[in-house]
């Protein structure tokens, strides 16, 4: 759809032609960022789901031992015996720079990195399910880290996609064929514009060659005329 | 330094105290909104973990947060066991960017 008002001048045609060579380039380029990104993207989002699945069925048995364990015990008991805890995380975030999407990486260092030392209770008062489940979140633990990673860079790129299918889909079916329009009702116009000059020089031309044979005729009646008056 | 925090009930969580993780237990669903919020504007902590028994009952507070860089927010399955809403998540990234689920 070519929008009605456009001025037909040369230089509204050169500002055309040029809006369009760059729509084309970075209609181009965009179509080749998105390709790539759609490329990590899928590749991602697989390892992904394979790491959810990795996590979340380790996390649901532990839920499970956590439960015996507190039907087994008091629940002060529990919470006293886990109130403190001998481990404690620290998490540096650095950023990885994915097609210009800023993807968070996380890097983990624990207190203590014996095993033995993640139960931070004595074993004579707690039940044995307590250990099971303390013990399948230490080892769950690294792989949900790296599910929170690849998660959360799978939404950025996701968003980052869904930004970039959008202005490829503009330029391409919008501002492109909007700009080829404009193109095509200018140079036609202007077109039109240099018939009309020229038919008019023309019509000019002919108006003058007219008058100028009736002036010659004129002419060579009135000399025809006084030849015959010399002659009789 | 981040940190890293654990939102869920009480029983739920409980257990992630033992990995020296910021846990914070609620008992209702509003309470846990109330606190995803501090924890989202408070801007130390980086990851939070979120069950998804709770999550169920704000999407939208989780759609506020999923095209901020911090924190990403996680869902994992609580002590009743997986309602598959962080599956369904990535079903819904990929359509989102994609247009169509094509896995």
């Amino acid at each position: 759809m070519p929008s009605a008002n456009v001025n037909a001048t040369r230089m509204e045609l050169t500002k055309q032609k040029k809006k369009l060579r760059t729509s084309v380039r970075g209609h181009k380029l965009l179509k080749d960022k998105r390709d790539e990104l759609m490329k990590q993207f899928l590749e991602m989002v697989r390892e992904n789901r394979a790491l959810r699945k990795r996590v979340e069925e380790p996390l649901i048995r532990a839920h499970g031992s956590f439960t015996v364990a507190s039907a087994l015990m008091s629940s002060e008991m529990m919470e006293q015996s886990l109130l403190y805890p001998q481990q404690s995380v620290d998490l540096d975030m650095t950023f990885q720079n994915i097609m210009s999407v800023n993807v968070p990486q996380y890097h983990f260092t624990t207190k203590s990195s014996d095993a033995g030392e993640i139960y931070p209770y004595g074993f004579a008062t707690t039940s044995c399910e307590l250990d099971d489940a303390v013990d399948a979140l230490f080892s769950v633990f690294e792989d949900m880290l790296k599910l929170a990673q690849m998660e959360k860079a799978c939404q950025l790129l996701a968003e980052e996609i869904e930004k970039t299918r959008r202005r490829v889909n503009a330029l391409e079916y919008v501002v492109i064929p909007d700009c080829e329009a404009k193109i095509k009702s200018i140079s036609m116009k202007l077109d039109e514009n240099e018939r009309n000059n020229t038919i008019r020089l023309m019509k000019v031309k002919d108006m003058m060659l007219e008058e100028n044979i009736v002036e010659r005729r004129k002419e060579t009646e009135e000399a025809i005329a006084a030849s015959r008056a010399e002659n009789g | 330094m981040y940190k890293i925090a654990v939102l869920g009930d009480r029983e739920s969580v409980l257990g992630f105290k033992a990995l020296g993780l910021d846990v914070h237990p609620a008992e209702t669903a509003a309470e846990a909104k109330k606190i995803l919020h501090q924890l989202a504007r408070d801007g130390e902590t980086a990851i939070i973990y979120l069950t998804e028994q709770y999550a169920a009952e704000m999407p939208d507070e989780i759609a506020r947060y999923k095209d901020e860089v911090t924190p990403a927010i996680i869902l994992i399955p609580g002590k009743a066991g997986s309602l598959g809403i962080g599956m369904q998540n990535i079903t819904d990234s990929v359509e989102r960017a994609v247009g169509a689920d094509i896995l």
